[in-house]
């Protein structure tokens, strides 16, 4: 499952630029066209996080339509699924948009250690 | 697990050269990469490190202070791709690729599609006149490995562990070691599934999807992500058809419903049967590359 290690990223990035602080909240776009499902990165964030600064932080996700461009008859059309259609009925679409898999924010709160001191995994 | 770079995933990832023998640990070299000669103590000292230095205390700006937070809490807006990490180390081994003038193909597929006796097939076909070097990707075994040294072709086995595609710093490795020669080919055998290796970019020139005869037709409208990457797709084991119900109209039409540029090859790696035309594609590729300018 590549959920797995996708968000294995996704908490290494925020941990990376949290230096030190609690984690609180992170916000996530996820393009309907990108191949990964939201619910799955929801199941592995809380286990990923564990142990790390990320731990209990509140998991945002924005999911986003794509958006591509008929070769056949040249509309722009919105797209939700990888298997779309033009209205034109022509399957051959250039893709443009939908494929982002970012993070967009996160939230962080200061936490008693000093800054210069080794991150401790938090706890509870 | 490395609680800071989260990449348990790859704490058993191993780089075997089948010629030597020699194996490799690829998440510590990963890491002696990344953390540089820094003691391994400190797991949190990345490259582009924080600026806490452990001995210097009373020069060290708390740089927390600057900050004013309102009940406490700061919002920092990120706006960074997942996957640029794998996608920048990817841009690098496509670089290496062409410079080299080698071309480098990701084969995809499930469990059973027979793309290694395909790839065996392949190598022994062209032996006497196309280099061909192998990636072999698995999770635990060196058995396909095995299989294609046999054919007496180049061939570094990296075995994923846990994790269920390969990722472009490990083929990075992989061409480290390789060292093919410009106008050869190398075959990256990705781990056997449709769904993990769409998202991870190794740096090839084209994906490559195999499906065999003795699976579902509709295998292209259930894996849209990887036959919409895949440049080609080799519907293999055609010598069986006359013994099954598939229907090869059909599973083309769902093909081309998620991706009307596909190429496809009819083949069977048993009768070789349609592999001159999937040779003659190589053969075309390879050629082009070479007429490209390289940068
Ligand atoms: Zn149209």
């Amino acid at each position: 499952m590549h959920e797995l290690s996708i968000t294995r990223n996704i908490v290494a990035i925020v941990n990376e630029h949290a230096k030190g602080e609690r984690v609180t909240e992170v916000t996530l776009e996820i393009g309907l066209l990108s191949a990964v499902l939201p619910d799955s990165i929801r199941f592995c964030f809380d286990i990923v996080a564990k142990g790390t600064a990320v731990e209990g932080a509140r998991l945002n996700i924005i999911e986003v339509a794509g958006h591509g461009r008929c070769r056949a008859c040249g509309q722009d059309v919105e797209l939700r699924h990888p298997i779309a259609r033009c209205s034109c009925g022509s399957s051959d679409l250039s893709r443009l948009s939908g494929e982002q898999l970012t993070i967009k924010q996160m939230v962080t709160t200061p936490c008693a250690q000093p800054a210069d001191a080794p991150i401790t995994p938090l706890r509870g | 697990m490395c609680t800071t770079c989260g990449c348990a995933d790859h704490s058993t990832a191993r780089l075997t050269d089948l010629t030597t023998g020699q194996t490799f640990d690829l998440h510590e070299d990963a890491h002696a990469h990344r953390h540089h000669s820094h003691d391994h103590d400190h797991a949190h000292d990345h490259d582009h490190s924080h600026d806490h230095s452990h001995d210097h205390s009373h020069t060290h700006p708390h740089d927390h202070s600057h900050h004013s937070h309102h009940d406490n809490q700061r919002t920092t807006v990120l706006e960074e791709a997942v996957l640029a990490k794998n996608d920048r180390l990817a841009e690098r081994n496509r670089g290496w690729f062409s410079a080299s003038r080698v071309l480098a193909l990701n084969l995809v597929s499930s469990p059973g599609s027979g793309k290694t006796t395909l790839l065996e097939r392949t190598i022994r076909d062209l032996q006497s006149d196309l280099p061909i070097h192998v990636i072999e990707g698995d999770q635990e075994t060196t058995h396909d490995a095995e299989r294609i040294r046999r054919t007496g072709c180049r061939v570094v086995q990296i075995n994923t562990g846990a994790g269920c595609h390969l990722e472009a710093e490990m083929v990075a490795r992989g061409i480290e070691r390789l060292a093919s020669p410009p106008h050869s080919i190398v075959m990256i055998e990705n781990v056997g599934n449709l769904v993990c290796p769409a998202l991870f970019d190794l740096g090839e020139q084209a994906k490559v999807a195999i499906l065999s005869v003795t699976e579902g037709e509709d295998k292209p409208l259930k894996y849209p992500h990887m036959f919409r990457a895949a440049q080609v797709m080799l519907l293999n084991k055609i010598d069986l058809l006359p013994h099954l119900t598939f229907d090869v109209a059909r599973c083309l039409d769902y093909a081309r419903e998620v991706n009307p540029q596909i190429t496809v090859f009819q083949v069977s790696a048993q009768t070789g049967e349609g592999l001159p035309r999937w040779y003659d594609w190589l053969r075309t590729q390879l050629r082009t590359l070479g007429e490209r300018p390289t940068c």
